[in-house]
């Protein structure tokens, strides 16, 4: 008999773990990459993402910084302008909001200011979304701030593959990348490979992940489950939706989200930011522009209400969950 | 008797407050003088060096002189804007001579004298102000830092540069400039922080013009002084006369030597005055009177200098002539080369948004190509139509 050394095998795995795995490996073969934030360091992040990066780094690699979300970006800046790489954690989406300026008046147009000369490849990890039970100011949907600001790449993983090689491929990307992670999906888990990890499409490639004829629902993030929960339970009513993830929201993937509307005839974009000058407005526009003809009704969408965030003993109620897309995708004009 | 020792006396027996109660470090030693530090005109300014001084007054002179050519290229309509620092040469020169080549500077949207005295080729350092790009220069290959129009926020910058410098090992010193109206922005204090805590190479010149645009600084700050906020974040202030060169030089090269140690950063606060309005656009009789303008005046950079340098016999007339006509052909050349009309590509505008232009900026551009080409060929017609 023969013993041939285990691979290590595919097991479950979740989102957080995933995360962690592509800092830790990009902090390995990069000498430059460098993450910071509050509690980073010794505690692991309060989401436990770069839990034991310091002790292997060192405190020089993995800082915990003062809390000041401005100078912990400002401070970034000056970082990448002298050659690091630096990975910004923003510890929840509503306490990034203090680096706004940094992030909109410096980091996404330096490129832009410089002609060039000097990018700034900085990553900015910003936990986002509700469903966590969190109070005020920790379950904010912020991507439409990020995706109205031209410089910025916008990325957000639904998988735990694709936030394993999202948060690879944005950490090496020249420009500044706002990586946001659903942190609902923290803990949900996949069989997954942490020793080999596969490498993800480009940036900027949405993928379908479950194809269908009916209708295509328009996702990313956290309401990419929330859709392919939905797409199953259409199935009993004879609709077989295609469900398709962005995964980046800048640049947006026209190609792969008009040719699959273009097949399906009907479109709904899903998304729990509010629908008020949401993602939704933008994405419906584009796929009208690119698809009028092959429309069969009104690219609909189904978005958290234009409210403040909830209270958590409230939030399911804001929340776009499968009745809502299923309510939607009826009003697609079935019966003309 | 300090809060502290009131309640070790009354409670004999209680037992001791934690460690953490107790102040970390002695605030005495980082406390600024009460009277900012001068040389010219004291009994210090004997030692000052002969080259130095005739250096800073070349310099100061060409700064003057730097200045209003560009206030009269905006009357002209060369410039957009121009934030002046007549009055403020000194500081803006000391700036520049304090460092080494391998130091950075991070100028605030005023300072493109002291970009300007460290080399930088004025054409390149107007850029921003003509209007034709954003930044006119390569900031690593002069090592300074974009001209930053929001406030404060180059401070930050700043920091984590000599941060960065410092985790490599280099001995880089960052030199961050900023106005007493930008101290009231959280990103001042952010940055002093973070300094502070991470000890990093850096230090703070804070220009003190007396005005924020129109507000005084006793609508800005209740500070004692600017120079006393370093206290709060445990690094050293320094008040000096602003309008001394030989002082900035003095406090701002111990400063960079102290940073470049491994000594921490340094809050400097040059006391000045902005002897012109805001920029052109603004009417500073709104906000000052006449008189005001008039002391300052007399304690000119230029003054103080020249002072200083005939008093010891360091320079005589013809020294100063030909100190003003190397001023007059800067001057000229600068003249000339903004009245070259600078060459424009629209289709620039969308290189360098991202790495790799996207599909939707593809589109975009080809939209602009469009509309260039049909403005070409309108023009082209008119032009025959005329011949008509």
């Amino acid at each position: 008999m023969t013993t041939v050394a285990a691979k290590p095998a595919a097991k479950p795995a979740t989102m957080a773990q995933a995360l962690g795995r592509a800092l830790r490996d990009a902090m390995a073969d990069d000498p430059t990459v460098h993450v910071m934030g509050e509690d980073v360091g010794t505690l692991g992040g309060v989401f436990r993402i770069t839990d034991g990066l310091a002790k292997e780094f060192g405190e020089d690699r993995c800082t915990d910084t003062p809390l000041a979300e401005a100078g912990i970006l400002g401070t970034a800046v000056g970082m990448a302008m002298y050659g690091l790489r630096p990975v910004v954690e923003m510890q929840f989406d509503a306490f990034a909001y203090p680096a706004f300026e940094q992030l909109i008046s410096h980091v996404a147009r330096m490129r832009n200011r410089t002609r060039g000369a000097m990018p700034l490849p900085i990553t900015v990890r910003v936990p986002y979304g509700g469903g966590i039970g969190g109070v005020e100011h920790h379950s904010d949907s912020s991507e439409a701030y990020y995706m109205a600001t031209p410089g910025l790449t916008v990325v957000t993983p639904a998988t735990v593959a694709d936030a394993y090689g999202l948060l690879r491929r944005s950490i090496a990307s020249d420009d500044p990348v706002v990586f946001l992670e659903p942190k609902r999906l923290y803990w949900a888990k996949d069989s997954w490979n942490p020793e080999a990890p596969t490498d993800v499409d480009p940036i900027g490639t949405a993928v379908v992940r479950r194809p269908g004829t009916s209708a295509t629902l328009i996702t990313y993030g956290p309401s990419v489950p929330v859709c392919l929960e939905a797409a199953e339970a259409a199935r009993s009513e004879g609709w077989d939706l295609e469900v398709v993830d962005l995964r980046s929201l800048v640049p947006f993937d026209d190609a792969t989200v008009a040719a699959s509307v273009r097949r399906t005839g009907r479109a709904v974009v899903v998304h729990e930011s509010g629908g008020f000058g949401g993602p939704g407005g933008e994405i419906a526009a584009r796929v009208t522009e690119r698809c009028f003809h092959h429309l069969e009704a009104p690219v609909l969408r189904v978005a958290g209400f234009d409210i403040p965030y909830p209270p958590p003993m409230l939030e399911r109620h804001h929340l776009p969950g499968v009745d809502r897309v299923l309510d939607a995708v009826a009003r697609l004009q079935w019966d003309q | 008797m300090t809060v502290m020792e009131q309640r070790a006396t009354r409670g004999a027996g209680a037992p001791t407050p934690p460690p953490a109660w107790q102040p970390r470090t002695d605030p005495a030693p980082l406390l600024p003088d009460a009277e900012p530090h001068r040389v010219l005109g004291t009994d210090a300014a004997a030692d000052a060096d002969p080259e130095l001084l005739r250096r800073l007054y070349a310099e100061v002179v060409r700064g003057r002189r730097y200045n209003a050519q560009a206030t009269a290229l905006t009357k002209q309509g060369r410039l957009a804007v121009y934030p002046s620092t007549t009055g403020q040469e000194a500081a803006e020169v000391a700036a520049a001579l304090a460092l080494e080549e391998r130091d950075w500077l991070f100028p605030s949207y005023r300072d493109t004298l002291a970009a300007v005295a460290r080399g930088l080729d004025p054409v390149q350092a107007l850029t921003l102000l003509r209007g034709d790009w954003h930044t006119g220069y390569d900031p690593r290959e002069h090592r300074i830092a974009p001209l930053s129009t929001p406030l404060a926020t180059q401070l930050p910058h700043a920091v984590g540069l000599a941060h960065a410098a410092r985790l490599k090992g280099d001995d880089v010193v960052a030199l961050a400039m900023v106005g007493d109206g930008g101290t009231s922005e959280g990103d001042f204090h952010e940055a002093m922080n973070f300094a502070a805590v991470w000890q990093a190479p850096v230090v703070f010149l804070v220009q003190n013009n007396g005005f924020a645009i129109s507000v005084p600084l006793a609508k800005q700050t209740a500070a004692p002084s600017l120079a006393h906020k370093a206290v709060g974040y445990g690094m050293p202030g320094r008040l000096v006369d602003g309008n001394d060169a030989v002082a900035m030089h003095e406090v701002l090269t111990e400063a960079v030597t102290r940073a470049r140690g491994g000594g921490g950063p340094t809050l400097i606060e040059a006391i000045t005055y902005r002897m012109d309005a805001h920029t052109n656009a603004d009417d500073a009789t709104r906000y000052r009177s006449d008189a005001e303008v008039e002391t300052w005046r007399a304690h000119d950079p230029i003054l103080l200098l020249e002072r200083e340098l005939t008093e010891r016999g360091l320079i005589d007339e013809a020294g100063m002539q030909a100190v003003r006509d190397d001023a007059e052909r800067m001057a000229a050349a600068l003249r000339e080369a903004m009245n070259q009309d600078p060459v424009l590509d629209p289709m620039d505008l969308f290189t360098d948004v991202y790495a790799e232009e996207t599909s939707q900026l593809r589109e975009q551009a080809a939209q602009l190509r469009a509309e260039l080409e049909a403005e070409a060929e309108a023009s082209e017609g008119s032009q025959e139509g005329g011949g008509e």
